[in-house]
């Protein structure tokens, strides 16, 4: 990026209006994926300078155990009701959960989920770091989620949305080719980088289930409601546009949520089949499919 | 600008948790419960009945709920006693209607003053849960452990001296403990604790106290007074949640719908009739066992 200047210098502008229209795999005109955040939070993490880890006093009995419901009983609640309707994960992974609970990830390594890296718990933010440090949390996530699963991950989300001027360009360097974290557009768009070939994929603050039910305060519901009406509005745009669903079972995976969401699952679902409009994938392949079409271009 | 090296260390990075306070388990894997008379679904309420002094105190942390404005705060102090005067009696009369026996997390301060309260409660078969001293009296880690000492012990002495029985349960204001709180809780005859949500049955902690997770997401205080829902929504995500568990229980053996009440929020005159038809509907669906923290705590250390 640009660091200091007003324009970061991420991307180029590129109106939606004029946009050559094209189609997805299977001439689907949305490519749907879900992204499962499996989150570690540390009980009683070292502060950073830039931000606190926890409202209260360590332990923050509430907002550290909601989120340790993940890894208890909201995970597999959350993830039988993907599997069930076909839907697989692209996860947003803290990975020291692979030390900390290797079930967690091998089950969703054994489903067929792609991961991608969330820093190494959700608890240390990149604020602060130094280059050396920062790449030593990319070398780490690489390291880690190929020893636990044999993927090699290619894309990022920081941790806890902590960023530096540095961090899209040292994830291009090591190769990862997609970024969760810019939002400013229903598409893949190419990022800006030093070296490496980045593109930005749509994930969504504005329908993840945190937003959807502690900015918005929505009932279960109307999340759903909001889901369905992304989804009927993406799908009927002729342009070939994403729709990131982003989870945390501690969220979704609760009791009198998990049965609106798998409304959303089986909505979605009956307009995947053939001649139907949803392309029901995970990031990785999303990326691959759009420099397919979009290689051919420039 | 760089981190202190210290940060990206990670001493407890290997598996299970970074703590000892209880051992990691997944639920799906444990043994199942089977709830009394092939029940499917616990139907836990715990009503919260709170005492806020119109001096509020923000150490360790100022309890929700407290005074807002400046001194007098007349509007919040006043708005809490009606919940301990009016709405609490609309609730009592519910469950009795209901015939539901519910638990009552009681600051001993309603002992002190308001023992009627606290004895209409037992009469009625209901479970006095340890609540603390007023809601001047949170707990964290900066509060001195000898003071936190003092407070378990001595809200859980004059909550029995009025009730005339012990306490089982501790419930901490808004859930909060610190380090110590678990072993305190045991040194002062606690069997089990409802601060932790982290789970949906009971489970143990290393120092043999339970903690009976009372889900924080499906209270009033959050569906309506955080998250401003209606009452008719609240109540539909109960039933949304009781519905899901009696699916699950099938498979996986009891389930518990810890409902989380608050006199001055649901007991309130427009939101009464949406909650006792509630009460009903969840009396309606076959697999309802309305049970107190204890009566599950009961079942869970008889089956564990």
């Amino acid at each position: 990026m640009n660091e200091g200047e007003k324009d970061p210098g991420l991307y180029d502008f590129a109106p939606y209006r004029g946009r050559k229209p094209f189609a997805w795999p299977g001439d689907k005109k949305v490519a749907v994926w879900i992204s499962p955040n499996l989150e570690f939070y540390e009980i009683d993490p070292p502060t950073n300078p830039h931000r606190k880890s926890w409202a209260m006093p360590h332990p923050d009995v509430v907002r550290q155990s909601h989120r340790d419901h993940a890894n208890r009983v909201s995970h597999w609640r959350m993830a039988e009701v993907m599997s069930k309707h076909g839907f697989p994960g692209s996860v947003s992974l803290s990975v020291a959960l692979c030390q900390h609970h290797p079930n967690v990830v091998e089950d969703a390594n054994q489903r067929g989920w792609e991961f991608f890296s969330h820093g190494i718990y959700n608890t240390r933010y990149s604020y602060g770091m130094d280059e050396a440090q920062e790449r030593a949390i990319i070398e780490d996530s690489i390291k880690t989620v190929r020893e636990a699963t044999g993927q090699t991950i290619r894309g990022w989300l920081a941790p806890a949305l902590t960023h530096t001027p540095r961090t899209l360009d040292l994830i291009a360097e090591y190769g990862l080719d997609y970024t969760c974290d810019l939002y400013h557009d229903d598409q893949p768009q190419r990022v800006k980088t030093k070296t490496g070939d980045l593109i930005s994929m749509p994930y969504s603050l504005e329908v993840n289930d945190h937003y959807g039910f502690f900015v918005y305060n929505m009932s279960p519901r109307e999340y759903a409601d909001t889901l369905i009406r992304q989804y009927e509005r993406l799908a009927a745009e002729p342009s070939g546009t994403v729709m990131c669903i982003p989870l945390h079972s501690y969220l979704i995976g609760q009791p009198h949520r998990i049965g609106p969401f798998e409304d959303v699952l089986k909505h979605i679902a009956a307009d995947a089949g053939d001649g139907g409009r949803a392309w029901i994938t995970r990031s990785g392949d999303i990326a691959d499919a759009w420099r397919a079409i979009h290689t051919k271009e420039a | 600008m760089s981190l202190d090296p210290e940060y990206l260390e990670y001493p407890k990075r290997g598996l299970g948790y970074d703590h000892d306070l209880f051992p990691y388990s997944v639920m799906e894997e444990r043994k199942p419960l089977a709830w009394p008379e092939g029940k499917s679904v616990a139907t836990w309420m715990v009503v919260s009945l709170e005492w806020f002094p119109i001096t509020p105190e923000s150490t360790p942390f100022k309890a929700p709920g407290h005074m807002q404005t400046a001194y007098p705060d007349y509007r919040h102090y006043t708005a809490r006693e009606y919940g301990t005067r009016v709405g609490f009696y609309r609730l009592l009369d519910a469950f009795a209607k209901a015939d539901v026996k519910v638990s009552v997390a009681a600051n001993a301060a309603i002992a002190q003053r308001y023992p009627s309260v606290i004895r209409d409660i037992v009469d009625a078969g209901h479970e006095i849960i340890a609540h603390s001293s007023d809601m001047n009296g949170t707990i964290a880690s900066t509060l001195p452990v000898e003071d936190e000492r003092k407070l378990i012990t001595e809200s859980v002495a004059i909550l029995s001296d009025v009730a005339g029985v012990k306490p089982r349960g501790w419930h901490s204001i808004a859930r909060q403990q610190s380090f110590a709180t678990m072993d305190l809780l045991k040194d002062a005859g606690i069997e089990y604790c409802c601060d932790w949500v982290n789970d949906e049955l009971p489970y143990a902690f290393n120092n043999g106290v339970v903690n009976i997770p009372l889900n924080h997401e499906l209270s009033d205080r959050q569906i309506i007074n955080v998250q401003q829902q209606s009452a008719d929504s609240y109540a539909q995500q109960m039933l949304d949640a009781h519905d899901w568990l009696s699916a699950e229980a099938e498979v996986h053996g009891g389930r518990m719908l810890p409902m989380h009440l608050t006199p001055y929020i649901i007991g309130l005159p427009y939101r009464m009739d949406a909650f006792e038809k509630l009460l009903g509907d969840l009396k309606a669906r076959e697999g309802t066992w309305f049970a107190r923290g204890c009566d599950i705590l009961d079942q869970f250390r008889s089956q564990m």
